[in-house]
């Protein structure tokens, strides 16, 4: 039997992983540095490495950005006390920090992120990429709820309680805002109907955003609601429920937990890119001008990451903006006006495409 | 104008009638009607020499016409009032019927304002390192009436700081405002004439005459009626300032006078006793030997744990155990004349309870010195007569008990507070005996008991006492006891439960006096919120043979005292 | 009625959608972020502490190192949360300081109780006490926190006032004692 397929993917696998959660992890300070800028502050710039740090000017440049506060931060997840409370279900309360952190991590593997001679940089290009990530991202929130219950105390599980409420009313908005998009990038009777990749290169001369600023927006909107970001970030809401479902959590179940939600960041921040905003294509106008062959690739890469980049950097700069919106709110918003202008849209789309279909071409 | 009745008088103060006893002067009658009329020199115990003018008043009488006797009536019909130019002296001013002063004039307003200006001209101002700060008349009015600079740009006079005038009181001549209270105080009341002013002018100093020395065992009243800081006590001086201590009305236990007192302290610890005023039994005096009689109470010998044959126990258990033994019969009780009324009641219910073969109590006797040392050091033998404790006055030494000890009579022995060692049973004697002991310090008494129960002293619990005069005067908790010891009445209470189960213990006070007033006869009626700040006078004719040792003392005559009991018996 | 109640104004389309508002608050944010900082990175920067500021308590010396004060106990009484400990003592005969009388023996502060009123340097007769501009104070442990005399005078070190007021009252003694008097 040849194992060197398998070895190959594993490799592959471990090194996506490596980069996502590396991002993950940046993320993270990103998220402090940005939120100190925002406020007038500095943010982390105290952590020195021991050999990085004494670098005359380079070592004090890293320090003041705060290159090394992640590691700090891990290391402090990783060594501090882990406390139990005594009255949690034991079973569930481990469980729900992995429930939460498998499927964040599990989604990146059909995430196309680059190309090659024409061939997608991917770990499984599957014809259902879209659907798959719908449906692995939504098993997220039952590590959510499972640790507000187990919790076993008020404020973790009004927080559970919220978080799926308000995954049940953006999942809806979210599915309806993406199908135009597919629509419009896929000629009827496609096989590969729901394939990321198929969608990234029929953005090659427009962007979907250009085309379809509505479908952006309430996937935009809905991406927000669903990793929990402020101003939705109802599960979690520290000036109403502590810390919401996690309240109960410390150390490395927090970090799984935390860990988790930026994954969720970074990935629902490529999902967005794939769909609306081209993928690795350079500019609306400039599709590919990319070299062939590894450099390609790897140009075609950086640029996606830079793109993600920009959005991540978005989601940080809304937070810091927005204030929280009052539980009745999002509700209204998911239920009353999101859904019902999602499938408007898509009704919209369907017509304009039939019309298109049929008698304009 | 009000009609007199008995030897009232009616004089005006700032236009508004009050009726005073007739012969107080005008300071006594502006306090009787609610006023302050200021002063330094006069003190209403001794005599009135007006020299620090700070009582200056304006006054006037009632104009009649010399020739018919007849009022001269103004327009409104009222009688003129002839208002004297001049300013007079209130405490050298008797009030005499019909007198209108004003205490609040633009002109005595002045006044005062002058008189502390020139008191102050020469006063150095230490108040921050000045015990009488916070007590000190001077400050006082130089706050009400003082100008609050000073316009004195000389040198102010320097005089000594610190003369010793005798062993336990230290003048600071600066201070002095030469009113010549203390100079007075000696002459008049101490009887032990020492004290003068040498010298003229803003030189007059304060001094004690050549050879001789402020040691009389009064000297230290002569700090209490200081109006200012010259006079300081040397035991008390720099040790608390007075702003933080806690004054408690007290009983001095020195002698049977029972001067009534105050316990000045600060965070469960005493720093002076001071006397309190009380016309009937000390005036405003009290003997320095008195003052250091709460040393005790802060000494490291303290006994602090109920203990049963030298094991440390619950107050519950040492109660049961000396139940135990006391039940076993032959048992002797020895009172104390330093318990209060309530514990010798309590205890002699406890001597009945048991059927003791004898009560006694142990006498301690001393000179005294007519005025208020009495020659009685127990303060009140008169409570155990009154309770029922003991019938005849008792012996200094216990040569009974030590016989029926040895003779086996009596097999235990209950001792309140008493060190049975000092009067006149050995060790031997009492190792023979079981001995249930109550006390306060360890001595070899509470070395040989059995049952130990640790008391309160007298500044650590509430109660009373009946003085030589049968005048039943209340003490009160001035400072906590060690921790964990009951009150007497407590420890007494929870025995006489045990010996009797159907006696509830008294939780306080307030339970005994009920108790008390019921089955005494001479207590009928009384209770602890009924008895005066200055005592209740009980009934003592019932014992007036009895050979009292008192002799004449300040507000206590024996010989009166035996002819109006005699009366009453009649 | 005092006041007049206005109709709010009715949002049009666009605001409804809030989006405008979330654009224009965002752009405050981010030139939020190229503005200068405001953060003092304390304990590299010290923050300029103002004149009459309201530090820990300490004991001070007169110029010519006599101690100031005399233990009268005000700051004591005054001590809202009781954080003074005065033992009174007295200056011995033979002291060069003698005619001042009364100084403390000890002097205890209470760094954890006290609160930074200033009541104690307010009610100070002989200006003896000072509030200085240290502000944070650290220790092991809670005995520690209670300051002795010693160290309240070395944290206090001198205050140059010029009174000399026992100073005055010495000479005025001695000029006394030269004209024969007292």
């Amino acid at each position: 039997m040849n194992y060197l397929p398998i070895l190959i993917a594993l490799l592959k696998a471990v090194i996506m992983i490596s980069v996502v959660m590396g991002i993950a992890a940046y993320a993270v300070l990103a998220e402090r540095k940005i939120a100190g800028w925002i406020q007038g502050r500095y943010g982390p710039n105290r952590t020195v490495l021991p050999f990085i740090g004494v670098i005359p000017i380079l070592g004090n440049m890293l320090t003041r950005l705060g290159i090394f506060q992640p590691v700090a931060d891990g290391l402090k997840f990783i060594f501090k006390e882990d406390p139990v409370p005594g009255h949690v279900n034991k079973f569930y309360y481990f469980l729900a920090p992995c429930v939460a952190f498998i499927p964040a991590m599990t989604t990146m593997v059909v995430l196309p992120f680059g190309e090659m001679d024409g061939v997608p940089l991917v770990l499984a290009n599957i014809d259902i990429g879209m659907l798959f990530i719908l449906a692995v991202s939504s098993l997220g929130v039952y590590g959510i709820i499972l640790a507000g219950w187990s919790a076993n105390s008020k404020y973790p599980f009004l927080g559970g309680i919220r978080a799926s409420a308000q995954m049940i009313s953006y999942e809806l908005a979210m599915g309806l805002s993406i199908l135009p998009a597919f629509l419009w990038a896929n000629a009827p009777g496609s096989e590969t109907g729901l394939s990321l990749f198929n969608v990234v290169q029929s953005q090659d001369q427009l962007w979907m955003v250009f085309w379809q600023p509505l479908s952006a927006l309430i996937f935009l909107v809905a991406l927000f609601a669903e990793t929990n970001r402020l101003p939705f970030d109802m599960p979690e809401a520290e000036t109403e429920l502590v810390s919401g479902y996690h309240t109960e959590y410390g150390s490395m179940k927090f970090g799984l937990f935390f860990v988790g939600e930026y994954t969720h960041i970074v990935i629902g921040s490529g999902v967005l890119v794939v769909l609306y905003f081209g993928g690795w294509n350079f500019l609306p106008g400039i599709p590919f001008p990319w070299p062939a062959g590894w450099a390609g690739g790897l140009l075609s890469t950086l640029w996606f990451l830079l793109k993600v980049f920009s959005v991540v950097f978005f989601f940080m700069w809304i937070r810091w903006t927005l204030p929280r919106f009052r539980y009745d709110q999002v509700m209204r918003l998911g239920w009353a006006i999101l859904l019902p202008l999602a499938l408007a849209n898509l009704v919209l789309n369907a017509i304009l495409i039939a019309l298109f279909e049929n008698w304009l071409v | 104008m009000k009609e007199p009745e008995n030897n009232f008088i009616s004089v005006f103060i700032d236009e508004e009638e009050i009726l005073v006893p007739s012969g107080i002067n005008m300071v006594e009658a502006t306090r009787l009607a609610g006023k302050e009329m200021p002063h330094y020199c006069y003190h209403q115990k001794l005599s009135v020499t007006g020299n620090c003018r700070m009582c200056l008043m304006e006054y006037g009488m009632p104009l009649t016409d010399r020739a018919t006797g007849e009022p001269i009536l103004d327009r409104r019909g009222m009688q003129k009032i002839g208002w004297l130019p001049r300013p007079a002296i209130a405490c050298a001013t008797k009030a005499l019927p019909g007198i209108h002063i004003r205490t609040d004039s633009e002109l005595v307003r002045e006044c005062r304002n002058g008189v502390m200006e020139f008191l102050l001209i020469n006063h150095p101002l230490d108040c921050p390192i000045c015990d009488q700060a916070g007590e000190c008349s001077l400050q006082e009015y130089a706050s009400d009436y003082g100008r609050g600079y000073s316009r004195f740009v000389e040198n102010k006079n320097v005089k000594p700081k610190r003369t010793r005038l005798g062993p336990r009181v230290m003048l600071d001549d600066e201070r002095c405002i030469l009113c010549s209270r203390c100079i007075r105080f000696c002459k008049e009341i101490a009887k032990d004439d020492v004290l003068g002013f040498i010298d003229r002018g803003s030189y007059s100093t304060l001094t004690c005459f050549p050879g001789r020395s402020l040691e009389n065992n009064y000297s230290l009243n002569t700090v209490d009626i200081c109006p200012v800081g010259a006079l300081t006590s040397i035991d008390f001086r720099f040790k608390m300032r007075v702003w933080f201590l806690k004054e408690t009305a007290s009983i001095c236990t020195e002698s049977s006078v029972g001067v009534n007192t105050l316990a000045g302290c600060r965070e469960g610890k005493i720093y002076r006793i001071t006397p309190r005023r009380n016309d009937e039994v000390n005036d405003t005096w009290m003997p320095d030997s008195g003052r250091i009689l709460h040393n005790p109470v802060d000494s490291d010998d303290r006994l602090v744990h109920y203990t049963i044959d030298g094991k440390h126990t619950l107050v519950e258990e040492a109660a049961k155990k000396a139940a135990d033994i006391l039940s076993k019969g032959a048992v002797a009780v020895v009172g104390s004349g330093r318990a209060s009324v309530e514990e010798q009641y309590l205890l002699r219910k406890i001597a009945s309870a048991v059927n003791a073969v004898s009560v006694s109590l142990v006498s301690r006797t001393g000179e005294g010195d007519g005025l208020l040392i009495s020659a009685d050091r127990n303060p009140n033998v008169r409570g155990a007569l009154l309770t029922g404790l003991i019938e005849q006055l008792p012996h200094a030494n216990l040569t009974n008990l030590a016989t029926d000890v040895e003779t086996g009579k009596v097999k235990t022995i209950l001792s309140l507070g008493e060190d049975l060692t000092q009067c006149g049973l050995g060790r031997d004697l009492l190792e023979k005996s079981n001995l249930i002991y109550f006390g306060t310090h360890c001595n070899e008494t509470g070395e040989v008991a059995h049952v130990l129960f640790p008391t309160l002293t007298v500044f650590e619990k509430s109660g009373s006492f009946l003085n030589q005069q049968f005048r039943l005067q209340t003490f009160h908790t001035a400072v906590p006891g060690p921790a964990g010891i009951r009150p007497d009445i407590d420890s007494l209470g929870k025995l006489l439960h045990c010996l009797d189960p159907e006696t509830i213990p008294p939780s306080n006070t307030v339970d005994i006096w009920a108790s008390m007033s019921s089955g005494i006869p001479q207590f009928a009626g009384v209770s602890v919120e009924n008895i005066p700040k200055t005592g209740l006078l009980i009934d003592g004719s019932q014992w007036a043979q009895l050979p009292f040792i008192e002799g004449k003392s300040l507000h206590y005559d024996p010989a009166t005292q035996q002819s109006e009991a005699m009366n009453i018996s009649k | 009625m005092a006041f007049k109640q206005l109709a709010r104004k009715p949002l049009n389309w666009a605001e409804r959608t809030y989006l405008p508002q979330i654009i224009m608050g965002l752009k405050i944010t981010f030139w939020n972020m190229l503005k200068k900082k405001v953060t003092l990175e304390y304990p590299d920067v010290r923050p300029v502490i103002p004149n009459g500021y309201r530090g820990i308590p300490t004991l001070v010396k007169d110029p010519k190192g006599r101690e100031k004060c005399v233990s009268c106990q005000l700051c004591e009484f005054v001590c809202p949360p009781k954080a003074i400990r005065i033992q009174p003592g007295e200056i011995p005969e033979d002291s060069e300081n003698a005619h001042v009388e009364k100084a403390p023996k000890e002097f205890d502060i209470d760094m954890l109780r006290c609160i930074y009123c200033g009541f104690c340097q307010e009610v100070c007769p002989e200006e003896a006490i000072f509030l200085q501009k240290v502000f944070s104070l650290s220790g092991y442990s809670r005995e520690e926190m209670v300051f002795p005399k010693a160290k309240l005078y070395e944290l206090g070190g001198t205050y140059p006032d010029q009174h000399y007021k026992w100073e005055k009252k010495r000479s005025a003694a001695e000029e006394n004692q030269a004209n024969g008097h007292g």
